[in-house]
């Protein structure tokens, strides 16, 4: 197997280069002062779209259909409601992380009861239950903003041997994903229901219940994920989820994940998550406004989506 | 094969023919996939008027010479003519030189409605009303080759049973608004039709090839073959190692020609195994018929014509004994697909995966699938079964259709399940390979594994224990040991309630 052969047999290796290509170009257009900085930044920011991200994954690897927006709405949610129940007390720390985790637990659920049993599409079965979620945020908070704990405020804006403890729980997260789909029962199953679900029933697996799980362990990652950005920037706004939208299915599309299911992809996360932030602070370095940033993003989205599926029509 | 007459002159019939003009030539061509070579100096030439069968193994590089000629492939040497004219190649000169294919893998779009269809393959249905042209071509045809055919065509492809699919795509092969094709090619046409279709379509090619038109057919039923086809091709490991006359070949001499040593033994069935308890059992279906039993040990066949409710019967067997919700905690019914893209391969992996894929519950401890488990699983049943590859790793897709199916079968032996559904398994599945698998059956039901065996293949039900005949989406007649034959399954299925 010659060199060229494993660069292409990995597609997740695009996904590093171009970050490397970016953050190269961003630091050398500040002279090399922010090359520290710059890293921990991106490494912060890209853990929270690479939590979000995984779960997005495992959905999307469930074949053409799958996909749960509600993904914001259920971090709004769950930061909203962890700070609130957490009331600045220090000793509340896990009990807010625990019904955070409920909290994901039941909206798995409930996205997966809209699915089935009423026989909506996922793709509108999860948007009607962001808008309950959201408007349950907005009832709860009512406009209040409610400081995090301060032992759980320092740990997630803290880092350890230089690298930020947010990263380091998302790569634990990642290494569990990652066994979880590489070498468990479960992995292989929600592979097969991607490539072609009347065929993994016919092999006996039970559909419906990895369906289930699967989106209960996206709603739970993205109640995580919630929790830590809104103990990271230091209270929960109801906006705070909107981004992750696009970024959530972004990170999975250009880390190497098969849109059509089956296929997936847990290294490219990281590599698109460390990307999509280098190419924001890249063009905020050169000056360019909010407006021409999103275009830009769109476009490198598209982009990849097109240069990955030409790549597998080649094969 | 009833309903095909065989003139007494065949050489000086095959004579005329050499002195015809050439419809398409393929000489010396030569393809490789990677490593694998697929075609190692083939010729084949086919000339106006004469239908040539051809046959061979699986993997003996049938498909690679039709995709050679349709032009989808180009070969790495050698030279392509069509009409006598070099020079000229691709899908778009093929189809100019009047060249059509009927793919094994059937190619209609399953969300368009039949005459939709037609329309793709046919360019000159244009203008205002081509619906109604297309529809008018498609059912002309249809009903010129399969008299009775029943087949809606306002109907969606989807909606079609996978013989009424074929059927669809044969008659839109053959069909010609302007003129007719010249070259049709039939890759496993009557791999899902069962045998009065089968019989009009061979009658339909002998009308065809009559009127100056010329068919290639490949098929892996010999009976067919023989006797419709002019001349025999047979192809082994890429090359073209005999093409005679079919007069000159018998069943015997052309199975010897591909490569292999007739068996002629007979299945000896085992004594009746009912009695006790039934290891599955379903009650008569859509409240008349016969209720269905299978018992330890037994091959119980499902007979009758093809798409009158046996596949629908093996997905309600399998189905009720399958949680959709928790996973089994035992395994203990499986399933082989016939339709394999339907239900059968994942095509994104590997050989091993899509074979291991059923018994991973087996193959692990706490969920941690065992790889090294796997792996040695995988290697046994490729020697067992033989499946032609160089690596496990490699992707299914990389596979032949019959090693494919193979891979399928080692997927559901593989399992500890007692029972074994099959839904029709043997499609484009070559003699040697089904010999091969009948063998594993037979000593895997003599261990006590049931069988029930979905089969469109006369030589396939004639093996089994017990019989039901199907007809309209119940069971109408139950045959044992000895009435098992082609009379009295044809004879129920045509009927109804009152045979055996």
């Amino acid at each position: 197997m010659n060199s060229a052969r494993i660069l292409f047999s990995k597609p997740w290796i695009w996904s590093f280069a171009a970050t490397v290509i970016v953050w190269v170009v961003t630091v050398l257009f500040t002279g090399g002062a922010s090359s520290l900085g710059l890293s921990q930044a991106a490494l912060t920011f890209a853990a929270f779209s690479v939590i979000v991200g995984i779960g997005q994954m495992f959905v999307i690897t469930l074949g053409p259909g799958n996909i749960d927006l509600s993904v914001p709405a259920t971090m709004t949610l769950s930061g909203t409601l962890a700070l609130k129940l957490m009331d600045v007390q220090d000793s509340m720390i896990v009990v807010g992380l625990l019904v955070s985790i409920l909290l994901g637990f039941a909206i798995g659920i409930g996205n997966y009861v809209l699915i089935k049993l009423l026989r909506i599409p996922p793709i509108i079965a999860t948007l009607s239950m962001s808008f309950i979620i959201q408007s349950t945020a907005i009832w709860t908070n009512r406009g209040l903003r409610i400081k995090p704990p301060e032992v759980l405020a320092n740990f997630t804006t803290s880092s350890l041997f230089g690298i930020p403890n947010i990263a380091i729980v998302a790569l634990i997260l990642s290494g569990i994903a990652w066994v979880l789909l590489e070498k468990t029962i479960y992995g292989r199953w929600i592979s097969a229901i991607g490539q072609s679900t009347f065929a993994a029933r016919m092999t006996g697996i039970p559909v419906d219940g990895t369906r289930l799980v699967t989106y209960i362990l996206c709603a739970i990652l993205a109640s995580i994920c919630g929790y830590l950005l809104a103990s990271f920037s230091g209270g929960a706004a109801l906006n705070m989820g909107s981004e992750y939208l696009l970024m959530s299915i972004a990170v999975v599309v250009i880390g190497g994940t098969a849109v059509a299911g089956g296929n997936s992809n847990i290294p490219g996360i990281w590599g698109a998550s460390l990307f999509m932030f280098l190419v924001v602070s890249m063009l905020n370095t050169y000056g360019f406004g909010a407006g021409f940033r999103l275009i830009l993003t769109g476009i490198i989205i598209i982009a990849v989506i097109l240069v990955a599926g030409g790549r597998r029509a080649n094969r | 094969m009833p309903g095909v007459c065989r003139t007494t002159n065949d050489v000086s019939r095959m004579n005329d023919v050499t002195a015809r003009p050439e419809v398409v030539a393929a000489r010396g061509i030569k393809v490789t996939f990677g490593a694998v070579k697929a075609l190692d100096g083939a010729d084949l030439v086919i000339h106006a008027g004469e239908c040539v069968g051809l046959v061979g193994h699986n993997g003996a590089g049938k498909s690679t010479i039709v995709n050679v000629i349709n032009g989808g492939l180009t070969p790495h040497a050698g030279d392509i003519s069509y009409g006598g004219n070099v020079g000229q190649h691709g899908i778009s000169a093929a189809r100019a030189n009047g060249v059509r294919c009927v793919f094994q893998e059937l190619s209609l779009c399953p969300n368009l409605i039949v005459n939709e269809n037609a329309r793709i393959m046919h360019a000159e249905l244009a203008g205002w009303n081509w619906r109604a042209k297309a529809l008018a071509l498609v059912e002309r045809q249809l009903r010129e080759i399969f008299p009775g055919h029943g087949i809606d065509c306002d109907s969606t492809v989807d909606d079609l049973s996978i013989a009424e699919r074929q059927m669809v795509e044969i008659a839109i092969s053959f069909a010609g608004l302007h003129d007719r094709p010249k070259l049709v090619i039939l890759d496993e046409p009557t791999s899902s039709l069962d045998a009065g279709l089968a019989a009009q379509l061979m009658a339909y090619i002998r009308r065809f090839v009559g009127e100056g038109g010329s068919v290639l057919l490949i098929s892996h039923i010999l009976g067919e073959i023989l006797s419709t086809s002019d001349r025999i091709v047979v192809m082994k490991d890429g090359r073209v190692v005999a093409d005679r006359p079919a007069s000159e070949f018998s069943t015997r001499t052309l199975v010897e020609a591909m490569g292999n040593v007739v068996r002629e033994k007979e299945w000896l069935r085992s004594s009746d195994k009912r009695g006790g308890t039934a290891a599955l059992s379903m009650p008569a279906r859509r409240g008349h018929g016969l209720p269905f039993e299978a018992h330890r040990g037994e091959m119980i066949g499902l007979a009758g014509l093809g798409g009158h409710g046996q596949t629908e019967m093996l997905l309600d067997l399998y189905l009720s004994r399958n949680g959709n919700w928790w996973p089994a905690r035992k395994g203990e019914i499986a399933f082989v697909a016939g339709d394999r893209s339907l239900n059968g391969t994942f095509p994104l992996w590997s050989i091993l995966n899509n074979l291991s894929i059923a018994s991973l519950g087996n193959l692990s401890s706490r969920s941690i699938v065992d790889q090294g488990r796997e792996t040695s699983l995988g290697d046994g049943w490729k020697k067992r079964i033989e499946i032609r590859t160089p690596d496990m790793e490699n992707r299914i897709l990389s596979l032949s259709g019959g090693n494919q199916q193979k891979v399928l079968f080692a997927r559901a032996l593989a399992t500890t399940a007692g029972i074994v559904l099959m839904d029709d398994p043997m499609r484009g599945v070559d003699v040697g390979t089904k010999q091969e698998v009948y063998e594993i059956l037979r000593s895997e039901a003599a261990n006590g594994r049931t069988f029930i065996w979905y089969s469109t293949e006369m030589d396939e039900i004639r093996l089994c224990d017990r019989v039901y005949v199907f007809r309209e989406g119940s069971i109408v007649a139950e045959l044992v040991g000895n009435e098992i034959t082609e009379q009295n399954v044809l004879a129920a299925s045509f009927s109804g309630g009152e045979a055996a």
